[in-house]
């Protein structure tokens, strides 16, 4: 089997392994008062601080949450509730076309059923938000701007954001702006502080940390509306009873990502050079997408003229290799994806295409079984298409 | 053989393709969705998805099997070969059978290609009809189950279509495949039956097409054209009708009445006793042959609905279509429906019936 799904989900690494099972067996509510909730709370509150230390903000910043999803959806619905409640005319929330559905959901939601206005920002035909177009667009009306949403780097194609630019471009109009660095963090130098940024996601399944938990990053001051009422947990901006194993799982993991980041960006970059050269040879048609300097160093994405991306997808894990079209609903139904639309391509193009993400446990011989599983792949799908494109005459009705 | 088992999420498919894996073939599953929802502001998410919980019980049967499971969009193809064609039928005053339409342009069309191209060698489904391999080819019989048979509406397949079909279910009973699926464990053993038109869950077909293709009001008359009511549409009546001709007065000998024609050029529904239902013969276009054709004159049975009786018949078939001369007078036969032809338990091929006498 060869994997190269590590954007989807990637492996534990074995520091944070180590760290969640030591707290699974232990019993402790970090909420509780005695000896044993005294423990569980240690263990939180080092995690925090190990997180802060990775990411350059304050430990008093961090807030857990149950993912990346739910850090998105707390940024977006908390934010725009809070920012609105203080100020009736922020209305406006402005997104990158390219955002997650985490981000782009929860927006959408906030304009059907809360009044919010959404305005979705176009990109280039790299997927980069140019810092201008943000700059336009706040200066229609700055004072209706409840927040900014901009992703640190795409999950689908890779391009990373200019997220310093466009920090610039919010502080300088004072409106919160908000980053998913789901896919960042781990691969690329992620500073909270000197990013500028209000408020930042991150997961702890892509960066080698357990599934499930995930934190959002809050600027001190900035308050968010809770999603969750309860307990008062996370300074009540997050209830429940806090996952101890999870939070040491995600902290020692973020802690070893951070830590090892530049040998093991360097590894990845060596690997998907590889395998960018060796898919342009063996199939020259394919087309490389995604900004072809400022992008994630595990993402490769093509687009394959005449395929469909869910025949190569089928036909590859037939061959057991295990990549991704890079978007598809809970159903299963692969939709042209919104990422690359808003890049230009058309809805062809845009279901043609697929993306091979690396990890920690990536290899030479993954990128080696790829490379000679691709171009067999890749005749017989577009054989298919052929197929299918031909069978599309005209039905003559007699009578 | 590699073999592509569409699975609709409900019990026979399921259990389709598990005789498939336990046959020895290379068994990849996948779910048709044909269903478009109404879609999403930012996201088209409903559109495609089919009952999401379709989707998701055919992928826990596949998890289950062990097999390879993928959803195929064909959604835009169905509402374009199947529902746009079901409306478009209608409003010309014929009865269309979707089902069939549906097995000739996307399961055994669409769907086969598609198979084919990415390297299959046949495409498995929970039919219940028998392939039989005789001796100058391919054949298509009826499932030995008479209730659940379904080689009505498989008799658009020809020859090729056969030759890369797969029905493990024609020698069972549906019994004996609900017993099958809860011996397997899989969790479809007791959904119940569909009998709708898919694309019409709750089964108002007069409903949809209201929706679909507006009101049209016109009259309700006698054989003599004597007016005996109004009705909103004649496109949503089907010749053999009785229920829902909203006809206030009782005909003079105080028998029920029928719809006997539907006449879409003036709008008109005609209506008359029972009797006068009875036909005895019919032409037949778009004539489609289960193996070589069938030409020339010949007996044979015809059954023109999907749960009707045979009956036999005297067949004149040509390249552009058939007459079919029945010795026994068969009720109710709609312009739209499909003549099945059959030798015993075989399917010989179908047309599209066009007029009746």
């Amino acid at each position: 089997m060869t994997y190269l799904d590590h954007a989807a989900t990637t492996p534990m690494l074995p520091e944070a392994l180590a760290a969640m099972t030591a707290e699974l067996g232990r019993v402790g509510n970090p909420s509780s008062l005695h000896g044993s909730g005294r423990q569980a709370r240690r263990v939180v509150e080092e995690s925090r601080e190990t997180v802060a230390a990775a990411l350059g903000c304050r430990p008093g910043e961090v807030v857990f949450t149950g993912g990346g999803t739910e850090a998105d959806n707390l940024a977006l619905k908390g934010l725009y509730w809070a920012r609105s409640r203080e100020d009736a005319a922020r209305r406006r929330i402005l997104i990158s076309a390219v955002e997650h559905h985490a981000v782009l959901d929860p927006a959408a939601w906030l304009a059907q059923e809360q009044g919010a206005v959404l305005e979705v920002l176009p990109v280039d035909s790299h997927g980069r938000l140019r810092p201008e177009t943000l700059r336009a667009a706040i200066e229609a009306d700055p004072a209706s701007v409840a927040l900014v949403s901009v992703m640190w780097a795409n999950n689908e194609v890779g391009t990373v954001q200019p997220i310093a630019e466009l920090s610039a471009v919010a502080r300088e109009f004072d409106v919160p702006l908000h980053s998913d660095a789901v896919q960042a963090v781990g691969t690329l130098p992620v500073d909270f502080a000197a990013s500028g940024l209000s408020a930042l996601s991150l997961t702890g399944h892509k960066l080698g940390g357990p599934l499930g938990v995930g934190a959002l990053v809050l600027v001190r001051g900035m308050v968010p509306t809770p999603l969750l009422h309860g307990g008062g947990q996370e300074r009540d901006v997050h209830s429940g009873t806090l996952d101890t194993p999870a939070i040491a799982g995600l902290a020692a993991a973020i802690e070893a990502a951070v830590r090892n980041r530049d040998a093991h960006s360097a590894m990845l970059l060596d690997l998907r050079e590889g395998l960018v050269a060796g898919v342009l040879a063996a199939v020259p048609d394919a087309q490389y997408n995604g900004d072809p300097v400022d992008r994630l160093p595990g993402i490769a994405h093509f687009s394959f003229p005449g395929c469909e991306g869910d025949s190569l997808l089928m036909l590859l894990d037939a061959r057991g290799i295990e990549c991704s079209t890079g978007s598809a609903c809970s159903a299963g139904v692969a939709r042209p994806s919104h990422v690359l639309l808003a890049m230009g391509h058309d809805e062809a193009s845009a279901r043609s295409s697929l993306r091979f993400s690396l990890g920690h446990t990536s290899t030479g011989a993954d990128v080696a079984a790829l490379l000679e599983a691709l171009p067999p792949v890749v005749e017989r799908a577009q054989r298919a298409g052929e197929i299918a494109a031909a069978r599309h005459k005209p039905r003559i009705r007699l009578g | 053989m590699r073999v592509l088992a569409a699975m609709s999420g409900g019990v026979d498919s399921a259990v389709a393709a598990a005789r498939a894996v336990e046959a020895g073939h290379d068994v990849v599953g996948v779910h048709l969705a044909l269903a478009e929802v109404s879609g999403h502001s930012v996201r088209d998410r409903g559109k495609g998805c089919c009952t999401p919980d379709d989707a998701r019980d055919a992928g826990r049967v596949a998890d289950v099997l062990g097999i390879p499971f993928y959803v195929w969009d064909l959604a835009a193809q169905f509402r374009a070969e199947v529902v746009d064609d079901f409306v478009a039928e209608y409003a010309a005053g014929r009865t269309p059978n979707p089902c069939l339409r549906c097995n000739e342009s996307i399961k055994f069309a669409a769907v086969l290609d598609r198979a084919l191209g990415l390297g299959f060698d046949a495409v498995c489904t929970g039919h219940y009809a028998r392939l039989v391999d005789g001796p100058s080819g391919r054949e298509l019989h009826r499932a030995v189950d008479p209730d659940k048979d379904q080689s009505y509406v498989l008799g658009v397949l020809d020859a090729d279509q056969l030759a890369h079909s797969l029905f493990p279910l024609g020698d069972s009973v549906k019994s004996e495949v609900r017993a099958e699926a809860a011996a397997r464990g899989l969790i479809v053993a007791a959904k119940p039956d569909s009998h709708d038109i898919c694309f019409i869950p709750d089964g108002d077909t007069a409903g949809f097409l209201r929706s679909r293709l507006g009101e049209r009001p016109g009259e309700v008359v006698d054989t003599s054209g004597a007016v005996l009511g109004s009705h909103s549409g004649a496109y949503g009546f089907t010749v053999g009708q009785r229920k829902g001709l909203r006809i206030g007065t009782p005909a003079p000998d105080g028998r029920p009445r029928y719809v006997l024609d539907v006449s879409v050029v003036d709008n008109r529904v005609t209506v008359g006793p029972a009797e006068a239902l009875d036909v005895l013969g019919l032409s037949g276009d778009h004539p489609r042959w289960c193996g070589a054709p069938t030409l020339g004159s010949f007996e044979c049975l015809v059954q023109v609905r999907a749960h009707g009786d045979p009956v036999p018949a005297d067949v004149t078939a040509i390249d552009s279509g058939l007459q079919i001369a029945l010795r026994e007078p068969v009720r109710g036969v709609a312009p739209g429906q499909a003549a099945v032809l059959y030798a015993g338990t075989r399917v010989l091929g179908s047309a599209t019936i066009t007029a009746t006498v």
